[in-house]
Protein backbone atom coordinates (compact mmCIF):
# COMPACT_ATOMS: atom_id res chain seq x y z
CA UNK A 1 0.00 0.00 0.00
CA UNK A 2 1.16 3.65 -0.71
CA UNK A 3 2.03 5.90 1.66
CA UNK A 4 -0.87 8.10 1.96
CA UNK A 5 -0.19 12.17 1.67
CA UNK A 6 -0.97 14.13 4.76
CA UNK A 7 -2.91 17.33 4.46
CA UNK A 8 -3.53 20.20 7.03
CA UNK A 9 -7.96 19.46 7.39
CA UNK A 10 -8.62 23.30 7.16
CA UNK A 11 -5.98 25.88 5.14
CA UNK A 12 -4.07 28.46 6.38
CA UNK A 13 -4.59 28.01 10.23
CA UNK A 14 -1.61 25.36 10.97
CA UNK A 15 2.09 24.44 9.40
CA UNK A 16 1.44 20.83 8.83
CA UNK A 17 4.87 19.67 9.62
CA UNK A 18 4.88 16.61 12.06
CA UNK A 19 8.47 17.55 12.86
CA UNK A 20 7.77 21.19 13.32
CA UNK A 21 3.68 22.24 13.89
CA UNK A 22 2.65 25.53 14.33
CA UNK A 23 -0.34 27.60 14.21
CA UNK A 24 -0.08 30.38 11.85
CA UNK A 25 -1.63 33.86 12.73
CA UNK A 26 -1.26 37.18 12.70
CA UNK A 27 0.64 40.67 13.97
CA UNK A 28 -0.26 43.90 14.01
CA UNK A 29 2.78 46.03 12.77
CA UNK A 30 1.43 48.97 14.50
CA UNK A 31 0.72 48.00 18.02
CA UNK A 32 1.83 44.36 18.35
CA UNK A 33 -1.35 42.58 19.03
CA UNK A 34 -1.97 38.64 17.60
CA UNK A 35 -4.46 37.05 15.70
CA UNK A 36 -5.90 33.79 15.77
CA UNK A 37 -7.04 32.56 13.22
CA UNK A 38 -4.96 35.60 11.13
CA UNK A 39 -6.44 38.76 10.28
CA UNK A 40 -5.20 40.61 7.20
CA UNK A 41 -7.99 43.78 6.91
CA UNK A 42 -8.21 46.00 9.95
CA UNK A 43 -6.62 45.46 13.82
CA UNK A 44 -9.28 44.78 15.90
CA UNK A 45 -7.62 46.91 18.63
CA UNK A 46 -10.25 50.09 18.49
CA UNK A 47 -7.43 52.98 19.44
CA UNK A 48 -5.35 51.28 16.83
CA UNK A 49 -7.45 50.02 13.42
CA UNK A 50 -4.07 49.64 11.61
CA UNK A 51 -4.46 47.88 8.67
CA UNK A 52 -0.41 46.82 8.15
CA UNK A 53 -1.01 43.27 9.34
CA UNK A 54 1.60 40.78 9.02
CA UNK A 55 1.85 36.56 8.79
CA UNK A 56 3.65 35.01 12.00
CA UNK A 57 3.72 31.23 13.53
CA UNK A 58 2.68 31.79 16.75
CA UNK A 59 4.12 30.31 20.14
CA UNK A 60 3.72 26.14 20.18
CA UNK A 61 3.88 26.31 23.91
CA UNK A 62 1.66 27.44 26.43
CA UNK A 63 -0.09 26.84 30.08
CA UNK A 64 -3.08 25.20 30.25
CA UNK A 65 -6.27 27.23 31.29
CA UNK A 66 -8.79 24.96 31.81
CA UNK A 67 -9.83 21.72 30.10
CA UNK A 68 -13.11 19.45 29.67
CA UNK A 69 -13.69 16.44 27.63
CA UNK A 70 -16.07 15.36 25.20
CA UNK A 71 -17.13 12.02 26.09
CA UNK A 72 -20.59 11.71 23.76
CA UNK A 73 -19.83 12.07 19.82
CA UNK A 74 -19.77 15.60 18.90
CA UNK A 75 -22.43 15.83 15.92
CA UNK A 76 -21.26 16.69 11.89
CA UNK A 77 -18.82 17.78 10.45
CA UNK A 78 -16.67 16.65 13.37
CA UNK A 79 -15.78 13.04 11.18
CA UNK A 80 -15.66 11.04 14.52
CA UNK A 81 -14.14 7.43 14.62
CA UNK A 82 -16.48 4.38 14.82
CA UNK A 83 -16.80 3.00 17.85
CA UNK A 84 -16.67 6.74 19.49
CA UNK A 85 -13.23 7.18 21.76
CA UNK A 86 -13.86 10.02 24.17
CA UNK A 87 -11.01 12.44 24.31
CA UNK A 88 -9.82 15.67 26.43
CA UNK A 89 -10.04 19.48 25.09
CA UNK A 90 -7.31 21.81 26.63
CA UNK A 91 -7.61 25.97 26.54
CA UNK A 92 -4.29 26.40 26.55
CA UNK A 93 -2.65 30.83 27.21
CA UNK A 94 0.48 31.57 24.76
CA UNK A 95 2.26 33.74 26.86
CA UNK A 96 4.20 35.99 24.13
CA UNK A 97 0.70 36.69 22.65
CA UNK A 98 -1.54 36.76 25.48
CA UNK A 99 -4.29 34.66 24.23
CA UNK A 100 -5.94 31.76 24.58
CA UNK A 101 -5.84 28.25 22.02
CA UNK A 102 -8.63 25.59 21.88
CA UNK A 103 -7.89 22.65 20.86
CA UNK A 104 -7.74 18.05 21.13
CA UNK A 105 -5.38 16.72 24.04
CA UNK A 106 -3.51 13.77 21.70
CA UNK A 107 -4.78 10.23 22.48
CA UNK A 108 -4.11 8.39 25.54
CA UNK A 109 -4.06 11.95 28.06
CA UNK A 110 -7.40 12.07 29.63
CA UNK A 111 -8.62 14.53 32.34
CA UNK A 112 -6.76 12.81 35.01
CA UNK A 113 -3.47 13.67 33.75
CA UNK A 114 -4.41 17.20 33.59
CA UNK A 115 -4.08 20.35 35.49
CA UNK A 116 -4.27 23.82 35.39
CA UNK A 117 -1.38 26.38 35.15
CA UNK A 118 0.74 23.03 33.53
CA UNK A 119 3.01 23.40 30.10
CA UNK A 120 1.58 22.15 27.06
CA UNK A 121 2.70 22.15 23.68
CA UNK A 122 1.34 21.94 20.35
CA UNK A 123 1.56 18.57 18.25
CA UNK A 124 -0.49 17.16 15.17
CA UNK A 125 -2.98 14.42 15.22
CA UNK A 126 -4.85 12.83 12.12
CA UNK A 127 -8.45 14.41 12.12
CA UNK A 128 -9.70 11.62 10.09
CA UNK A 129 -8.47 10.20 6.20
CA UNK A 130 -9.82 9.13 3.28
CA UNK A 131 -8.24 6.69 0.26
CA UNK A 132 -5.49 9.00 -0.48
CA UNK A 133 -4.81 11.41 2.14
CA UNK A 134 -4.97 12.23 5.77
CA UNK A 135 -6.06 15.22 7.28
CA UNK A 136 -4.27 16.66 10.26
CA UNK A 137 -5.38 19.11 12.63
CA UNK A 138 -3.55 20.58 15.55
CA UNK A 139 -3.44 18.98 19.00
CA UNK A 140 -2.04 20.10 22.72
CA UNK A 141 0.33 17.57 24.73
CA UNK A 142 1.57 18.32 28.26
CA UNK A 143 5.39 19.19 27.52
CA UNK A 144 7.19 15.79 27.22
CA UNK A 145 5.19 13.48 26.79
CA UNK B 1 -37.74 62.39 29.88
CA UNK B 2 -38.47 58.88 32.43
CA UNK B 3 -36.76 55.95 30.18
CA UNK B 4 -39.12 53.47 32.06
CA UNK B 5 -41.60 51.29 29.89
CA UNK B 6 -44.75 49.08 31.00
CA UNK B 7 -44.51 45.61 31.28
CA UNK B 8 -48.53 45.53 30.96
CA UNK B 9 -48.65 41.60 29.91
CA UNK B 10 -46.35 38.33 30.10
CA UNK B 11 -47.64 35.13 28.93
CA UNK B 12 -45.69 31.64 27.61
CA UNK B 13 -46.53 28.57 25.97
CA UNK B 14 -45.41 25.52 28.33
CA UNK B 15 -41.89 24.41 27.63
CA UNK B 16 -41.08 20.71 26.22
CA UNK B 17 -41.09 18.67 23.42
CA UNK B 18 -44.36 19.19 21.56
CA UNK B 19 -43.53 18.53 18.21
CA UNK B 20 -45.26 21.46 16.46
CA UNK B 21 -44.55 24.61 14.86
CA UNK B 22 -42.80 27.22 16.76
CA UNK B 23 -45.37 29.56 15.20
CA UNK B 24 -48.05 27.95 17.44
CA UNK B 25 -46.14 28.70 20.93
CA UNK B 26 -45.57 32.01 19.71
CA UNK B 27 -49.01 32.42 19.28
CA UNK B 28 -50.52 30.71 22.60
CA UNK B 29 -47.96 33.02 24.30
CA UNK B 30 -48.87 36.16 22.27
CA UNK B 31 -52.45 35.59 23.12
CA UNK B 32 -51.76 35.57 26.74
CA UNK B 33 -49.82 38.16 26.79
CA UNK B 34 -52.43 40.19 25.57
CA UNK B 35 -55.47 38.32 27.70
CA UNK B 36 -52.94 39.45 30.77
CA UNK B 37 -52.84 43.01 29.48
CA UNK B 38 -56.72 43.17 28.85
CA UNK B 39 -55.75 44.27 25.40
CA UNK B 40 -57.03 43.25 21.96
CA UNK B 41 -54.67 41.93 19.01
CA UNK B 42 -55.71 45.52 17.20
CA UNK B 43 -54.23 47.49 19.96
CA UNK B 44 -50.58 46.42 19.02
CA UNK B 45 -48.82 48.72 16.72
CA UNK B 46 -45.18 47.15 17.08
CA UNK B 47 -44.30 43.40 16.90
CA UNK B 48 -40.59 42.88 17.52
CA UNK B 49 -40.02 38.75 17.20
CA UNK B 50 -36.89 37.37 18.33
CA UNK B 51 -35.59 34.99 15.61
CA UNK B 52 -35.09 30.96 15.44
CA UNK B 53 -32.59 29.77 12.68
CA UNK B 54 -33.40 26.28 13.13
CA UNK B 55 -37.44 26.33 11.21
CA UNK B 56 -36.29 27.90 7.98
CA UNK B 57 -37.58 31.35 7.00
CA UNK B 58 -40.25 31.98 8.86
CA UNK B 59 -38.14 31.45 11.74
CA UNK B 60 -35.74 34.66 10.03
CA UNK B 61 -38.32 36.96 10.12
CA UNK B 62 -40.21 36.10 13.21
CA UNK B 63 -41.67 39.46 13.93
CA UNK B 64 -43.85 38.88 10.34
CA UNK B 65 -44.47 35.68 10.76
CA UNK B 66 -46.28 36.03 14.51
CA UNK B 67 -47.55 39.09 12.89
CA UNK B 68 -49.20 37.42 9.86
CA UNK B 69 -50.33 34.36 11.80
CA UNK B 70 -51.89 37.02 14.31
CA UNK B 71 -53.92 38.70 11.08
CA UNK B 72 -52.42 41.02 9.44
CA UNK B 73 -53.14 44.50 10.98
CA UNK B 74 -50.45 46.71 9.66
CA UNK B 75 -48.72 46.88 12.86
CA UNK B 76 -45.09 47.48 12.31
CA UNK B 77 -42.61 44.62 12.65
CA UNK B 78 -38.70 43.97 13.39
CA UNK B 79 -37.24 40.62 13.41
CA UNK B 80 -34.40 40.54 15.81
CA UNK B 81 -30.79 37.59 15.92
CA UNK B 82 -28.65 37.53 18.63
CA UNK B 83 -28.54 33.83 19.48
CA UNK B 84 -29.40 33.68 22.86
CA UNK B 85 -29.22 37.11 23.71
CA UNK B 86 -32.18 37.31 20.71
CA UNK B 87 -35.03 37.94 23.16
CA UNK B 88 -33.35 40.70 24.81
CA UNK B 89 -32.72 42.29 21.18
CA UNK B 90 -36.27 42.47 20.73
CA UNK B 91 -37.62 43.89 23.83
CA UNK B 92 -34.94 46.19 23.72
CA UNK B 93 -36.15 47.70 19.96
CA UNK B 94 -39.68 47.86 21.09
CA UNK B 95 -38.78 49.60 24.45
CA UNK B 96 -36.94 52.06 22.53
CA UNK B 97 -40.11 52.49 20.11
CA UNK B 98 -42.30 53.07 23.29
CA UNK B 99 -40.01 55.82 24.31
CA UNK B 100 -39.54 57.45 20.93
CA UNK B 101 -43.30 57.24 20.88
CA UNK B 102 -43.54 55.70 17.74
CA UNK B 103 -45.43 53.15 18.94
CA UNK B 104 -48.42 53.21 21.83
CA UNK B 105 -48.89 48.82 22.23
CA UNK B 106 -45.67 46.73 21.42
CA UNK B 107 -45.80 42.79 21.59
CA UNK B 108 -42.99 41.11 21.65
CA UNK B 109 -42.96 37.57 21.16
CA UNK B 110 -40.05 34.63 20.82
CA UNK B 111 -40.56 30.80 20.04
CA UNK B 112 -38.80 27.79 19.25
CA UNK B 113 -39.32 24.27 17.99
CA UNK B 114 -35.29 22.66 18.82
CA UNK B 115 -33.57 20.00 17.62
CA UNK B 116 -32.67 16.82 19.80
CA UNK B 117 -29.07 16.44 21.33
CA UNK B 118 -26.35 19.08 20.75
CA UNK B 119 -26.59 22.14 18.71
CA UNK B 120 -25.22 21.49 15.76
CA UNK B 121 -23.78 24.39 12.98
CA UNK B 122 -25.40 24.88 9.44
CA UNK B 123 -24.51 22.46 6.86
CA UNK B 124 -21.94 22.60 3.91
CA UNK B 125 -17.76 23.55 3.79
CA UNK B 126 -17.36 26.97 6.25
CA UNK B 127 -13.80 27.33 7.35
CA UNK B 128 -14.47 30.91 7.77
CA UNK B 129 -17.25 30.39 10.22
CA UNK B 130 -15.76 29.94 13.60
CA UNK B 131 -19.27 27.97 14.42
CA UNK B 132 -18.28 25.31 11.67
CA UNK B 133 -14.60 25.34 12.56
CA UNK B 134 -14.56 24.50 16.07
CA UNK B 135 -16.83 21.36 14.98
CA UNK B 136 -15.01 20.51 12.65
CA UNK B 137 -11.24 20.77 13.95
CA UNK B 138 -11.63 19.35 17.41
CA UNK B 139 -15.34 18.55 17.88
CA UNK B 140 -16.06 21.14 20.45
CA UNK B 141 -19.77 21.40 21.09
CA UNK B 142 -21.43 23.82 23.71
CA UNK B 143 -20.59 21.72 26.59
CA UNK B 144 -16.87 21.35 25.74
CA UNK B 145 -17.30 25.56 26.94
CA UNK B 146 -19.53 24.88 30.08
CA UNK B 147 -17.12 22.18 30.96
CA UNK B 148 -13.88 24.59 30.51
CA UNK B 149 -15.46 27.39 32.46
CA UNK B 150 -16.50 24.83 35.20
CA UNK B 151 -12.26 22.83 35.48
CA UNK B 152 -11.56 26.58 35.92
CA UNK B 153 -13.96 27.26 39.15
CA UNK B 154 -12.65 24.47 40.38
CA UNK B 155 -8.65 24.77 40.14
CA UNK B 156 -8.98 28.87 40.83
CA UNK B 157 -11.35 29.19 43.80
CA UNK B 158 -12.04 25.54 45.11
CA UNK B 159 -15.44 24.90 44.26
CA UNK B 160 -16.56 20.98 44.21
CA UNK B 161 -18.87 18.98 42.21
CA UNK B 162 -21.11 19.03 44.82
CA UNK B 163 -21.21 22.52 44.63
CA UNK B 164 -22.70 22.27 41.07
CA UNK B 165 -24.85 19.52 42.38
CA UNK B 166 -26.67 21.61 44.63
CA UNK B 167 -27.50 24.37 41.49
CA UNK B 168 -29.27 22.30 39.90
CA UNK B 169 -31.30 20.59 43.35
CA UNK B 170 -32.33 24.32 44.28
CA UNK B 171 -33.29 24.39 40.52
CA UNK B 172 -35.07 21.67 40.51
CA UNK B 173 -36.69 22.18 43.60
CA UNK B 174 -37.95 25.88 42.39
CA UNK B 175 -39.60 24.62 38.90
CA UNK B 176 -41.11 21.95 40.83
CA UNK B 177 -44.79 24.27 40.74
CA UNK B 178 -44.10 26.42 37.52
CA UNK B 179 -46.95 25.24 35.63
CA UNK B 180 -44.72 26.76 31.95
CA UNK B 181 -41.59 24.52 33.18
CA UNK B 182 -40.82 20.76 31.44
CA UNK B 183 -39.49 18.65 34.07
CA UNK B 184 -40.72 19.29 37.42
CA UNK B 185 -39.28 16.63 39.63
CA UNK B 186 -37.19 17.04 42.51
CA UNK B 187 -33.24 15.63 42.29
CA UNK B 188 -30.78 14.29 45.02
CA UNK B 189 -27.09 15.74 44.87
CA UNK B 190 -26.26 12.09 44.52
CA UNK B 191 -28.53 11.80 41.42
CA UNK B 192 -26.98 14.63 39.91
CA UNK B 193 -23.64 13.09 40.59
CA UNK B 194 -24.52 9.79 39.74
CA UNK B 195 -25.53 10.84 35.93
CA UNK B 196 -23.39 10.34 32.93
CA UNK B 197 -19.94 12.72 32.63
CA UNK B 198 -20.61 14.81 29.48
CA UNK B 199 -18.18 17.07 29.62
CA UNK B 200 -16.17 16.84 32.02
CA UNK B 201 -16.49 17.89 35.55
CA UNK B 202 -20.15 18.33 34.18
CA UNK B 203 -22.83 15.34 34.39
CA UNK B 204 -25.96 15.14 32.26
CA UNK B 205 -27.94 16.37 35.11
CA UNK B 206 -25.87 19.66 35.10
CA UNK B 207 -26.74 20.72 31.18
CA UNK B 208 -29.49 22.09 30.36
CA UNK B 209 -31.72 20.38 27.49
CA UNK B 210 -32.79 21.98 24.25
CA UNK B 211 -37.34 22.73 23.97
CA UNK B 212 -39.86 23.78 22.41
CA UNK B 213 -41.59 26.51 24.16
CA UNK B 214 -42.94 30.34 23.66
CA UNK B 215 -42.95 33.58 25.83
CA UNK B 216 -44.41 36.55 24.95
CA UNK B 217 -44.65 40.70 26.58
CA UNK B 218 -47.10 43.62 25.88
CA UNK B 219 -44.75 46.91 26.65
CA UNK B 220 -46.10 50.13 26.75
CA UNK B 221 -45.48 53.55 27.73
CA UNK B 222 -46.08 54.47 31.36
CA UNK B 223 -49.01 56.56 30.86
CA UNK B 224 -50.78 53.78 28.89
CA UNK B 225 -50.38 51.58 31.36
CA UNK B 226 -51.51 53.53 34.02
CA UNK B 227 -55.06 53.80 32.70
CA UNK B 228 -55.28 50.46 33.01
CA UNK B 229 -53.23 49.15 36.00
CA UNK B 230 -52.65 51.07 39.02
CA UNK B 231 -48.76 49.90 39.86
CA UNK B 232 -47.83 48.54 36.44
CA UNK B 233 -44.48 46.38 36.25
CA UNK B 234 -41.54 48.10 34.41
CA UNK B 235 -38.54 48.08 32.37
CA UNK B 236 -36.41 50.76 33.60
CA UNK B 237 -32.74 49.27 31.44
CA UNK B 238 -31.82 46.90 28.85
CA UNK B 239 -28.26 45.93 28.06
CA UNK B 240 -27.41 44.53 25.01
CA UNK B 241 -23.61 44.89 25.34
CA UNK B 242 -20.76 44.00 23.15
CA UNK B 243 -17.46 42.65 24.45
CA UNK B 244 -14.88 45.51 24.73
CA UNK B 245 -11.24 44.67 23.18
CA UNK B 246 -9.26 42.69 23.91
CA UNK B 247 -11.77 39.86 25.14
CA UNK B 248 -9.62 36.99 26.94
CA UNK B 249 -12.20 34.78 28.41
CA UNK B 250 -12.77 32.19 25.35
CA UNK B 251 -16.23 32.26 24.67
CA UNK B 252 -18.95 29.87 22.06
CA UNK B 253 -18.00 29.36 19.48
CA UNK B 254 -14.75 31.04 18.79
CA UNK B 255 -11.55 28.69 19.16
CA UNK B 256 -9.46 31.14 20.14
CA UNK B 257 -9.83 34.38 22.76
CA UNK B 258 -8.56 37.52 21.72
CA UNK B 259 -5.16 38.81 22.39
CA UNK B 260 -3.93 41.14 25.49
CA UNK B 261 -0.49 41.03 23.98
CA UNK B 262 -0.50 45.08 23.62
CA UNK B 263 -3.90 46.37 25.67
CA UNK B 264 -3.81 43.54 28.83
CA UNK B 265 -7.06 42.45 29.55
CA UNK B 266 -10.17 44.58 29.88
CA UNK B 267 -10.72 46.39 33.15
CA UNK B 268 -14.80 44.97 32.95
CA UNK B 269 -14.65 40.97 31.74
CA UNK B 270 -18.01 40.77 29.24
CA UNK B 271 -19.76 38.72 31.28
CA UNK B 272 -19.23 41.74 34.23
CA UNK B 273 -20.42 44.20 31.99
CA UNK B 274 -23.24 42.73 31.25
CA UNK B 275 -25.60 43.56 33.81
CA UNK B 276 -23.15 46.54 34.72
CA UNK B 277 -24.45 48.58 31.58
CA UNK B 278 -28.14 47.74 32.87
CA UNK B 279 -27.40 48.50 36.61
CA UNK B 280 -25.88 51.79 35.49
CA UNK B 281 -28.71 52.97 32.90
CA UNK B 282 -31.41 52.70 35.38
CA UNK B 283 -29.43 53.84 38.14
CA UNK B 284 -29.48 50.85 40.77
CA UNK B 285 -27.16 48.30 41.96
CA UNK B 286 -26.49 44.68 42.95
CA UNK B 287 -27.48 45.61 46.32
CA UNK B 288 -30.82 46.91 45.24
CA UNK B 289 -31.86 43.16 43.96
CA UNK B 290 -34.09 40.95 45.29
CA UNK B 291 -34.46 38.25 42.36
CA UNK B 292 -32.14 37.12 39.34
CA UNK B 293 -32.95 34.67 36.36
CA UNK B 294 -29.75 33.95 35.27
CA UNK B 295 -28.55 31.64 32.20
CA UNK B 296 -27.76 28.00 33.64
CA UNK B 297 -27.02 26.25 30.53
CA UNK B 298 -24.96 24.75 33.07
CA UNK B 299 -25.01 24.61 36.88
CA UNK B 300 -21.36 25.95 37.29
CA UNK B 301 -22.15 28.63 34.97
CA UNK B 302 -25.24 29.61 37.22
CA UNK B 303 -22.26 30.54 39.85
CA UNK B 304 -20.32 32.59 37.67
CA UNK B 305 -23.01 34.78 36.67
CA UNK B 306 -23.84 35.14 40.60
CA UNK B 307 -20.46 37.04 40.14
CA UNK B 308 -21.19 38.79 36.99
CA UNK B 309 -24.22 40.16 38.24
CA UNK B 310 -22.88 41.51 41.33
CA UNK B 311 -24.66 39.33 44.39
CA UNK B 312 -20.89 38.96 45.42
CA UNK B 313 -17.41 39.07 44.89
CA UNK B 314 -15.24 36.77 42.35
CA UNK B 315 -14.51 33.37 44.26
CA UNK B 316 -17.47 33.58 46.76
CA UNK B 317 -20.21 32.06 44.55
CA UNK B 318 -20.10 28.72 46.09
CA UNK B 319 -20.59 30.12 49.89
CA UNK B 320 -23.95 31.41 48.43
CA UNK B 321 -25.02 28.67 47.35
CA UNK B 322 -23.58 26.39 50.34
CA UNK B 323 -25.93 28.65 52.16
CA UNK B 324 -28.92 28.92 51.04
CA UNK B 325 -28.59 32.81 49.61
CA UNK B 326 -30.02 32.10 46.62
CA UNK B 327 -32.51 29.85 47.11
CA UNK B 328 -35.97 30.90 47.75
CA UNK B 329 -36.07 32.37 50.82
CA UNK B 330 -32.27 33.05 50.85
CA UNK B 331 -31.20 36.66 50.56
CA UNK B 332 -31.28 36.62 46.90
CA UNK B 333 -33.09 33.95 45.20
CA UNK B 334 -31.65 33.30 41.62
CA UNK B 335 -34.25 31.46 39.14
CA UNK B 336 -37.29 31.11 41.01
CA UNK B 337 -38.63 29.94 37.82
CA UNK B 338 -36.45 26.78 37.97
CA UNK B 339 -34.07 28.39 35.30
CA UNK B 340 -33.45 26.30 32.46
CA UNK B 341 -32.48 23.64 34.75
CA UNK B 342 -36.15 23.10 34.65
CA UNK B 343 -36.90 24.43 31.17
CA UNK B 344 -34.22 23.34 28.83
CA UNK B 345 -32.96 26.11 25.77
CA UNK B 346 -35.53 27.67 23.62
CA UNK B 347 -33.04 30.30 22.64
CA UNK B 348 -34.99 32.86 21.17
CA UNK B 349 -37.84 33.09 23.88
CA UNK B 350 -35.70 32.83 26.63
CA UNK B 351 -34.57 36.21 27.55
CA UNK B 352 -38.39 37.22 27.27
CA UNK B 353 -39.22 34.44 29.83
CA UNK B 354 -36.80 35.56 32.22
CA UNK B 355 -38.68 38.76 32.18
CA UNK B 356 -42.22 36.91 32.36
CA UNK B 357 -40.77 35.59 35.61
CA UNK B 358 -39.61 38.80 37.16
CA UNK B 359 -42.88 40.22 36.50
CA UNK B 360 -45.03 37.13 38.11
CA UNK B 361 -42.33 37.71 41.04
CA UNK B 362 -42.91 41.28 41.28
CA UNK B 363 -46.89 41.04 40.72
CA UNK B 364 -47.25 38.69 43.23
CA UNK B 365 -48.43 36.04 40.96
CA UNK B 366 -45.70 33.36 41.38
CA UNK B 367 -47.88 30.57 42.52
CA UNK B 368 -45.84 27.89 44.52
CA UNK B 369 -41.66 29.64 44.15
CA UNK B 370 -42.96 33.43 45.47
CA UNK B 371 -40.50 35.70 46.38
CA UNK B 372 -42.20 37.74 48.93
CA UNK B 373 -41.94 41.49 48.76
CA UNK B 374 -40.15 41.47 45.29
CA UNK B 375 -39.47 45.26 44.07
CA UNK B 376 -36.50 44.60 41.57
CA UNK B 377 -34.81 42.07 39.62
CA UNK B 378 -32.17 41.41 37.12
CA UNK B 379 -31.91 38.99 34.08
CA UNK B 380 -28.51 38.13 32.90
CA UNK B 381 -27.90 36.05 29.76
CA UNK B 382 -25.86 35.71 26.28
CA UNK B 383 -26.17 35.10 22.74
CA UNK B 384 -22.95 33.47 21.33
CA UNK B 385 -20.46 35.94 18.87
CA UNK B 386 -20.79 38.42 21.56
CA UNK B 387 -24.08 39.37 22.58
CA UNK B 388 -25.20 40.32 26.00
CA UNK B 389 -28.49 40.40 27.29
CA UNK B 390 -29.49 42.07 30.43
CA UNK B 391 -32.67 43.71 31.61
CA UNK B 392 -34.13 45.31 34.86
CA UNK B 393 -37.44 44.57 35.84
CA UNK B 394 -38.99 46.98 38.99
CA UNK B 395 -42.06 47.86 40.89
ZN1 LIG C 1 -2.97 47.25 16.01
Amino acid sequence: MSEKTTVAAVEGLLVADPSAPRLLGSRCKACGTYYFPAEHTLCRTPTCSSTELESVELSTEGVLWSYTSANYKPPAPFVAKEPFEPFAIAAVTLEREQLTVLGQVVPGVGVDALKTGMAMELTLGTLHEDDEQRYLTWQWKPVGH
Amino acid sequence: MSQEVAVLGVGMHPWGKWGESFVKYGVRAAQDALRDAGLAWNDVDFVAGADTVRNGYPGYVAGATFAQALGWSGAEVVSCYGACASGAQAISVARSRILSGEAKVALVVGADAAPKGFFAPQGGRRPDDPDWLRFYLHGITNPTYFGLWARRRMDLYGATSSDFAKVKVKNARHGLHNPNARYRKEVTEDEVLGSKVVADPLHLLEICATSDGGAALVLTSLDFARKHTTKPVTIPAVSTVTPAFPNTVIEMPNLATDSGASSGPPETPFKASIAKRAYDRAGVGPEDVDVAEVYDLSTALELDWYEDIGLCAPGEAERLIRDGDTTIGGRVPVNPSGGLACFGEAVPAQAIAQVCELTWQLRGQAEGRQIEGAKLGVTANQGLFGHGSSVIVKR
